[in-house]
């Protein structure tokens, strides 16, 4: 162990327990690697060092108590801007939202807070979590810890660089067709998409309702685990928010994969997928079979349209979502603007990017009178059909295995000027969110030229613990954790 | 064609604002009045990140009217988004029902010149309320200030079937309406402070035709009197388009109360395109059989029901009984009252004179009426003994509305009792015909005009307080009637 970043939350968890460390020096040293290499990285929007030293004190004094602490009690982590922090900037890393301090915070904030985390700063993301590669921000792109010519992945890149790169323990990223998984997979980490309704999403700046789910971005599984049985809360803030337990995820998950049965969809591995990431992952599903998993051939027949689906209705709640910022209320306000339709049109024109203003002209379209029936309309009933297609398949296995992104990371710059082809970095992850199921991400390699590979894993709805245990079992042979990224 | 070749068709889309104490979506609350933007937080600010918590309380008073209406409840409903872009509108939509509303198919009844009518209602939906743009003086030049401690009150919106045929019928209707609404406790019928309004749709069609006319809309009718000359002034100016060869657009009008016109808004060609699609943020609304079944159970009699069994059980004309039963607190409060009191018509007439002065000239509500119905029975009893005055029972009326205290107190202390002692009278009377000899001989003499006189020479001697039927006959008597 070279430091004390490079610890697991759940091992910085052991030796803030055993007071061989305090959470203030474990804050001082996440606040220090970032100074280090952040001017490199360019994970972080906004760092808050006094907010995260003093919420480091308030839990070490805690400690020192002999109050009640919670698993992760004092372990800094990271929150992509999409979480309100109350008295803190939030932007969603657009200019629309420049200078918004929300009076209020996330619901998943406030449990963090409640559990004694301290929140480090506000990660860079695509605008409105709209892209694959973080650079759509408005303000800057962040670069992969691997490779620092290349993307972190999107939209949830700057939460997966910033763990990948040891500037904080976690993170919290969101997820509304990929955007925790892809990332993780292109940076070594782990991800979890939890089953929609599981996480509460008060809170969280919307880009598509029916879709976006806040979860957990870490280093090891057990470390996602813990992150996630902190967030998954009922909350009648949330009317969508599940009404269930919260999962034990700790227990069981060392138990390994002898008798489960795992799907390897058709679709999944048609053509598209990159030579290093087909091979790896047939290698992979190689070993979950030796460690005892049985791997059964299915199919998932609507996942050809899933895509399409996907960015009709993606979008069409989106340009609803965004229609609030018009300048009227908060964030910026075109100062030139007279008359009404000109302050809108103004605002809207300056403070949204390419990316979203795309997005919400797509939307703006499909919902539009006369193409509603055959857009909206039926994207949805083909998202009915992709469920469908995943409940018959969870009828014969208990979990579904394939790449998590076609490709490893691209250079950045690669993709910006074809939408088109930044769109198809989603096409395995996102079915999984218009089924509203849990998905993770684990590192499951490295191509020749040392990027990470992932493998997703999908689950029945609040099946996350069986996802984890799998992720879990395969993770042990591996320990690509320890596997530092070189910046 | 002359507009008596016209028939008029007119269907209705009322607004109530429900009673709630919080609002639709988060638990700000609904009073009126406030400082601006006093009742708001994240949530109807429309924040981002916010998210939208039904309140209850909305759904069943929507349940309440729609079985009070008749309608089919549906165990399933669904919200929707209704974008758009406005200052007051906080967050660009409009959280409403669309195509899946939470109630159908219900009807009420009305009364016409010609009888009884069945108008059907076709829709009742929930939806919240926009904020308030104020463009006014005291705003710097060219600004103009938001409110936005309307947006997320609750509104009910109720749409008729076009089966009204003038004026006078949608005034009904809408009067029926706000009755049966403010009876069921789900709105207070204000149509001064806009918590219960009103469109329009109006046409016209050659008479015996059974093609509707293009239709307008008419906007935010808040009086019955705008309503009436609204729609008689609407139609009239369709039928003027169609006599002059014209064709009416369809467009949304607006009543101009000063000049007493209609004029155009916007043109179905500036129409919105509302992108309406079902609210993400909300799963389905549902109604489960529990919650329709104790609705069902609590509702109250409704004011026509009201108003037949009045007739029948008080045997009240059917003016009274529409008065008294127009509002659920007086009817309630006749109703105990008349424990008290043998004739229901008597009591009635107080009713609709002194008591209606009062509550009026007072502006006392009901609820917080002083006196108890035992009370107003006691001094009816007392009036119709003799032992005060109907005159007397008003002034005794009016102080126990004002300090609750009971009319025998207030009679003895203002010394309000009739004198009903024989001897006593007999004495004055005696002295009054002494005292005009002339008169009672003009009298005898066959001018019956003079009686008047001694009975005010009587009463005035007697301060008023002279029992006027004792007065009477013993004057009679000594006169030799
Ligand atoms: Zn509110």
């Amino acid at each position: 162990m070279s430091s004390l970043t490079d610890l697991s939350m759940l091992e910085l968890a052991a030796k803030l327990a055993s007071r061989e460390v305090s959470s203030v020096e474990a804050t001082r040293a996440s606040l220090q690697r970032i100074a280090q290499v952040d001017p490199k990285v360019r994970a972080f929007l906004r760092v808050d060092e006094p907010g995260a030293l003093k919420a480091a004190e308030a839990s070490d004094a805690r400690r020192e108590a002999g109050s009640p602490l919670s698993a992760l009690d004092g372990v800094p982590v990271g929150l992509k801007d999409i979480f309100l922090t109350e008295g803190v900037e939030t932007t969603c890393a657009s200019r629309v939202l420049e200078g918004f301090v929300p009076p209020y915070d996330a619901t998943v904030v406030r449990l963090l807070k409640e559990a004694g985390l301290p929140l480090v700063g506000k990660l860079n993301m695509d605008e409105f979590a709209m892209g694959s590669s973080n650079e759509s921000s408005a303000y800057f792109p962040t670069h992969n810890p691997w490779d620092l010519t290349r993307t972190p992945g999107g939209s949830s890149g700057g939460s997966a660089a910033a763990v990948a790169a040891r500037e904080v323990f976690g993170a919290l990223g969101t997820d509304t067709g990929g955007s925790i998984r892809q990332p993780a997979a292109l940076t070594n980490t782990v991800g979890l998409k939890p089953t929609y309704g599981r996480v509460s999403r008060y809170g969280v700046i919307a880009f598509a309702s029916s879709l976006d789910q806040p979860g957990p971005m870490a280093r090891t599984v057990g470390d996602t685990a813990a992150l996630f049985q902190l967030i998954a809360r009922h909350d009648p803030l949330d009317s969508t928010s599940a009404d269930v337990e919260t999962p034990d995820c700790l227990t069981g998950l060392e138990d390994g994969v002898r008798g489960l049965k795992l799907g390897v969809p058709r679709e999944y591995f048609a053509e598209g997928m990159d030579p290093e990431v087909a091979g790896t992952l047939r290698a992979s599903l190689e070993e979950l079979e030796k460690l005892g998993a049985t791997l059964v051939d299915v199919s998932l027949p609507h996942t050809k349209y899933a895509l399409a689906t996907y960015y009709l209705l993606a979008s069409s709640e989106a340009s609803s979502n965004l229609a609030r910022y018009d300048g009227i209320r908060y964030g910026q306000r075109a100062k030139d603007a007279r008359g009404l339709k000109e302050l809108y049109t103004q605002t809207r024109g300056q403070g949204f990017g390419a990316e979203v203003k795309r997005r919400i002209m797509l939307g703006t379209y499909a919902l539009s009178a006369g193409y509603y029936d055959a857009y909206y309309l039926r994207a949805q009933k083909v998202r009915t059909l992709i469920r469908e297609d995943f409940t018959k398949v969870f009828q014969q296995v208990d979990a579904i295995v394939s790449p998590t992104s076609p490709v490893p990371a691209f250079k950045l710059g690669a993709k910006v000027d074809d939408p088109l082809s930044m769109y198809l970095m989603d096409v395995y992850t996102l079915p999984c969110n218009l089924a509203g199921l849990p998905g993770l991400s684990v590192p499951c390699g490295f191509t020749q030229a040392g990027l990470p590979i992932g493998m997703q894993l999908l689950g029945r709805p609040f099946d996350e613990a069986r996802l984890l245990r799998i992720a879990r079992a395969f993770e042990r042979e591996h320990d690509f954790f320890r596997r530092a990224a070189p910046v | 064609m002359p507009l008596s070749d016209f028939q008029t068709v007119i269907g209705l889309e009322v607004h109530a604002q429900l009673l709630t104490q919080s609002k639709i979506f988060c638990g700000c609350s609904t009073a009126f009045g406030a400082e601006p933007n006093h009742h708001t937080c994240p949530v109807c600010l429309g924040m981002p990140g916010v998210l939208p918590v039904l309140n209850q309380r909305v759904v069943e008073y929507a349940v309440r009217t729609g079985l009070a209406l008749g309608c089919t409840v549906k165990s399933t409903s669904v919200w929707s988004r209704k974008n758009y872009f406005y200052p007051d509108l906080p967050k660009g939509y409009q959280i409403t029902q669309y195509d899946q509303p939470i109630c159908e198919w219900g009807e009420l009844v009305i009364d016409t010149p010609s009888g009884e009518k069945t108008v059907r209602v076709r829709r009742i939906h929930l939806e919240e309320d926009a904020g308030k743009s104020v463009h006014d003086a005291s705003a710097s030049a060219g600004q103009s200030l938001v409110d936005l401690n309307r947006a997320g009150v609750p509104l009910m919106e109720i749409v008729s079937e076009p089966d009204l045929r003038d004026a006078d019928e949608a005034v009904e209707y809408l009067k029926a309406l706000r009755d049966v609404l403010v009876y069921l406790g789900v709105n207070d019928g204000n149509l001064e402070e806009g918590s219960f309004r009103c469109d329009a749709n109006v046409s016209v069609m050659p008479k015996g035709s059974t093609t509707y006319g293009q239709r307008c809309e008419l906007k935010n009718l808040n009086s019955f009197r705008f309503l009436k000359q609204a729609i008689e002034y609407e139609a009239a100016r369709q039928v003027d388009v169609l006599e002059s060869g014209g064709k009416v657009d369809q467009e949304t009008r607006l009543w101009d109360v000063n000049k007493g016109v209609t004029r155009s808004m916007r043109s179905k060609e500036d129409a919105h395109d509302y992108r309406y699609f079902p609210e993400p943020d909300l799963p389905p609304l549902l109604v489960s059989d529990a919650l329709r079944d104790s609705q069902r159970q609590s509702l109250p009699e409704l004011p026509r029901a009201k108003r037949t069994r009045f007739m029948g059980e008080y045997g009240l004309p059917a003016y009274d009984a529409r008065i008294l039963t127009a509002e659920r607190p007086l009817a309630d409060f006749f109703e105990a009252c008349a424990k008290h009191v043998p004739d229901a018509k008597k009591l009635s007439n107080w009713f609709l004179g002194e008591l209606s002065r009062l509550l009026k000239e007072e502006g006392t509500p009901l609820s917080a009426l002083r006196f108890t119905p035992a009370q107003l029975g006691e001094l009816l009893a007392t009036v119709e003994k003799g032992t005060v005055s109907a005159n007397a029972a008003k002034d005794v009326l009016g102080e126990m509305f004002r300090t609750g205290r009971a009319p025998a107190d207030i009679i003895a202390e203002k010394g309000l009792a009739q004198v009903s002692d024989v001897g006593a009278v007999e004495a004055v009377v005696d002295d009054i015909l002494a005292k005009n000899a002339g008169e009672v001989e003009k009298y005898k003499a066959g001018k019956k005009s003079v009686y008047g006189f001694f009975v005010g020479q009587v009463m005035k001697a007697m301060k008023g307080k002279g029992n006027p039927g004792l007065v009477n006959e013993l004057l009679k008597k000594k006169l030799g009637d």
